[in-house]
């Protein structure tokens, strides 16, 4: 837990292909809120960032055993930390 | 020996791509029915089965992900387990990928039916390693679980038995219920307890007592349509009001976020108890990561989809090519024995002319579309189709449209139809009914014979290029109209990206043909009442009054060449009088009448009565146009669009500016009709159809008074 709490805080839309995160919560609207909640975004929810599309945008994430595509826009609103050692530090 | 009696009806409710349609399939063979939901496009499919004595009557329902109201599927779905009340919900679970298909399960729970679960492409996750106890996965649903294979059949038996254990009450549910504060403390059985005591209290008799606990929680998720629901029963709006206030401020979320979280909080507890996986999930989706690198990839993915679409196309026209004529020999065979076997006279034109010509016309294109529907099928089912959304959408976000929207564009290049019948697949009402209403302005096939014919005779040496063009300003007017109706009628949120992109699956041939054939007849079904009427009309248009005046004794000097000698230059002359006597007919029949009257609209565009009836012909199809300029322009009964001597008198009548007008007014303007009853049945009302043809022909009107005057000036 204590090393949780040091992990940086990071969009979803700012974790790198390959890694995987942890779900603290979900920002923006209430109806994609709830549209990601039924599709298994919720607190504590470990996803993965998998491809991006050949025109930039949306990208594939993997989460309770599933592939999903989201917009940038979308993943965005999900806060994540890092779940593995290697952090997925944001892009800057 | 009451066998009759017993009879129960079972509804299939599970997630897209968990089987349930092949499971379906499998348990009710070929005794199903399709139709419509009343009032709404979502297909429903009904079957029946025998066992045990029992008679078992299935439902197939639209695949959801949730019982919300974010789509069409998900009220049709809720709608019916509501107000049906079937007697028993078959749960259809991806036993592969149980953690979000049991979220579906978690408000069926609520529901208040018995409920019996397939535990479906158990073969997938065998291979997974995934192991379910199923005694135990039962208990804690308080339903039967069973293991089946939809593909192969695997266990439909024992589900059958499941099912009529159930109607017989072997299995007796004891009641269960979503332990919301189980995971966290937050006090929301204490709401859903007081929401559910002023439902009992308030409206007594309307309430099914089961569905209190249903109501109640969607009540406090806000759900729009329950709230909409009760909106006469002010305390209870203020009690729920208050308790969604005192919740959100204390947790920091909404109460559908807090409901979410209890619920995928019983699930983990539930997987925890009943599923292990044998290591090893490295292995997991290995085939279909492995084709995603290939498909999804930077270099190579769009490259690929060009090529499938490019493959798709060309077998489409090239291999529909034969079909198309052997049905156009048929009806063609089929008009000359009736005009053989029956008395010349009225009732046998309206058959052969009005009735079989018209039908034919359209039927002609069936072959074409039944390839596009085979390939169509072919990408669902597989699972492609997701991801040539995922290609796209940021080319289709760009005009404001969702990923899903290429496809049907594209089909549009083919015919409207099909691609109007293809939006069906988006979630977004909104983004639907702009993706139909901008689908008309993509050149499909039936524009070609007129571009030809008119590009043959004023653009010979620019073909290419104008062809091209018209092709690109089909493209350009549908981005732009789509942008502009995004802006303006149908402002409102853009639908999220949130899709999923289902494993790679090797679809049965039975399946994809069924899927096909399902859409052919639809197809069918469909065009053949709106085309047959049209049809009708037009021919009664173009042949009354029967007696006109004609200026010149056609009949006479028709006799008097008939004794001329037989040499080429007489059967010139015939040809010519014949033609010359069409063409006057047509003029003061009451579609000639009619094309005078409109000429007006037309005389900006500086097109003569001619050109005009020719595109109100073309409204039942757009290579009519062909057919009619050749009757007006007196040149002889057979055109199309390669006769020389049609293309030699149009020289004459129009400038190059006019003509290129006439042709952007060909592409732009009104769809044809079978469009026209295509729009209408997947919008279910005239108002949108009557949209479509008033946007269509502003458009196309505006556009072509531009070409024709700017042409004007540089031609």
């Amino acid at each position: 837990m204590t090393q949780q709490s040091v992990q940086p805080t990071a969009p979803l839309s700012d974790l790198c292909s390959g890694r995987e995160g942890v779900i603290l919560g979900i920002r923006g609207e209430n109806r994609l809120k709830r549209r990601l909640a039924e599709m298994g975004f919720v607190k504590g929810a470990r996803v993965s960032a998998g491809q991006t599309a050949p025109l930039g945008d949306p990208r594939t994430y993997t989460i309770r055993g599933y592939q999903i595509s989201l917009r940038r826009a979308e993943a965005d609103q999900i806060l994540i930390a890092a779940a593995d050692s290697q952090a997925a530090t944001p892009a800057e | 020996m009451a066998t009759e009696d017993k009879r129960i009806t079972v509804a299939l409710a599970g997630n897209p791509n968990c089987g349930k349609t092949a499971l379906f399939n499998h348990m009710t063979g070929a005794r199903q029915r399709v139709g419509n939901f009343s009032g709404v496009t979502v297909s429903r499919k009904e079957g029946e089965v025998r066992h045990r004595g029992w008679t078992i009557r299935l439902m197939d329902l639209p695949g959801t992900y949730s019982l919300s109201t974010h789509t069409l599927e998900e009220i049709v779905c809720r709608d019916y387990l509501l107000d049906q009340k079937p007697d028993i919900i078959l749960n259809v679970l991806d036993a592969g990928n149980l953690d979000r298909n049991l979220f579906l399960t978690t408000q069926l729970i609520e529901i208040g039916r018995p409920r019996v679960h397939a535990l479906n492409m158990a073969d997938e996750a065998r291979r997974k390693g995934i192991v379910i106890d199923q005694p135990v996965f039962s208990r804690l649903l308080d339903g039967p679980a069973v293991a089946t294979v939809g593909r192969t059949g695997e266990g439909i038996p024992a589900l059958l038995d499941a099912l009529v254990d159930t109607a017989e009450q072997r299995f007796q549910p004891r009641g269960v219920a979503i332990p919301y504060d189980l995971h966290s403390d937050c006090h929301l059985e204490g709401a859903i307890g007081r929401v559910q005591n002023q439902l009992l209290g308030a409206l007594p008799s309307d309430v099914d007592p089961d569905q209190t606990r249903w109501l109640a929680i969607k009540l406090l998720e806000g759900d729009e349509e329950t709230v909409r629901r009760t909106t006469d029963q002010a305390e209870l709006i203020r009690l729920v009001q208050r308790e969604r206030d005192t919740l959100a401020r204390d947790h920091g979320e909404p109460v559908e976020i807090l409901l979410a979280n209890g619920r995928y909080g019983f699930i983990h507890g539930l997987l925890e108890e009943t599923v292990t996986q044998a290591a090893d999930p490295a292995n997991r989706f290995n085939i279909t990561r492995l084709i995603d690198r290939v498909v999804l990839n930077r270099a190579v993915g769009l490259p690929l989809f060009l090529g499938f679409m490019w493959i798709m196309f060309e077998t489409t026209f090239t291999l529909g090519a034969y079909p198309m004529d052997w049905i156009d020999a048929g009806v063609l065979w089929l008009s000359g024995f009736l005009q053989g076997a029956l008395p010349a006279g009225l009732a046998t034109d309206l058959l052969v002319e009005g009735i079989v010509g018209g039908v034919g016309g359209v039927i002609i294109f069936l072959p074409n579309i039944i390839i596009l529907f085979l390939f169509i099928s072919f990408f669902e089912d597989t699972g492609y189709m997701a991801r040539v959304a995922f290609l796209m959408d940021r080319f289709m976000h760009g005009i404001g449209l969702h990923g899903k929207a290429f496809i049907p564009m594209l089909m549009g290049f083919g015919c409207s139809v099909p691609a109007i019948m293809a939006t069906r697949t988006m979630e977004n009402p909104r983004d639907r009914l702009v993706t139909i209403l901008v689908n008309p302005f993509m050149s499909c096939s039936a524009r070609l014979p007129v571009y030809l014919l008119i590009i043959g005779a004023f653009f010979q040496e620019r073909a290419g290029t104008v062809l091209f063009g018209l092709y690109l300003l089909g493209i350009l007017t549908a981005m732009l109209a789509a942008v502009m109706l995004k802006k303006t009628l149908f402002r409102g949120l853009t639908e999220a990206f949130v899709m999923e992109l289902p494993p790679y699956r090797v679809p049965t041939a039975r399946a994809v043909i069924l899927h096909m054939w399902e859409k052919a007849v639809e197809f069918l079904k469909k065009m053949g009442g709106v085309i047959l009427v049209g049809s009708i009309l037009i021919w009664f248009l173009q042949s009354f009054p029967r007696d006109v005046t004609l200026s010149v004794d056609y009949a006479g000097q028709l006799a008097t060449l008939e004794e001329m000698a037989d040499t080429p230059e007489r059967e010139q002359a015939i040809l010519d009088l014949t033609n010359r006597q069409a063409a006057e007919e047509q003029e003061k029949r009451l579609l000639g009448i009619i094309g005078q009257a409109i000429q007006p609209f037309f005389a900006p565009l500086d097109l003569d009565w001619r050109a005009s009836i020719a595109l109100l012909t073309g409204f039942v199809a757009k290579e009519v146009v062909v057919s009619t300029l050749g009757v007006l322009y007196t040149v002889g009964e057979e055109q199309d669009e390669s006769s020389v001597g049609l293309r030699e008198k149009l020289a004459g009548a129009m400038s190059p500016a006019v003509a290129l007008g006439f042709l952007v007014f060909t592409l732009l303007y009104v769809p044809c009709l079978a469009t026209i009853a295509a729009i209408r049945r997947e919008t279910v009302s005239w108002r949108w159809p009557l949209f479509s043809v008033g946007f269509s022909t502003a458009v196309a009107w505006l556009f072509a008074f531009v070409t024709v005057h700017i042409g004007g000036l540089i031609l």
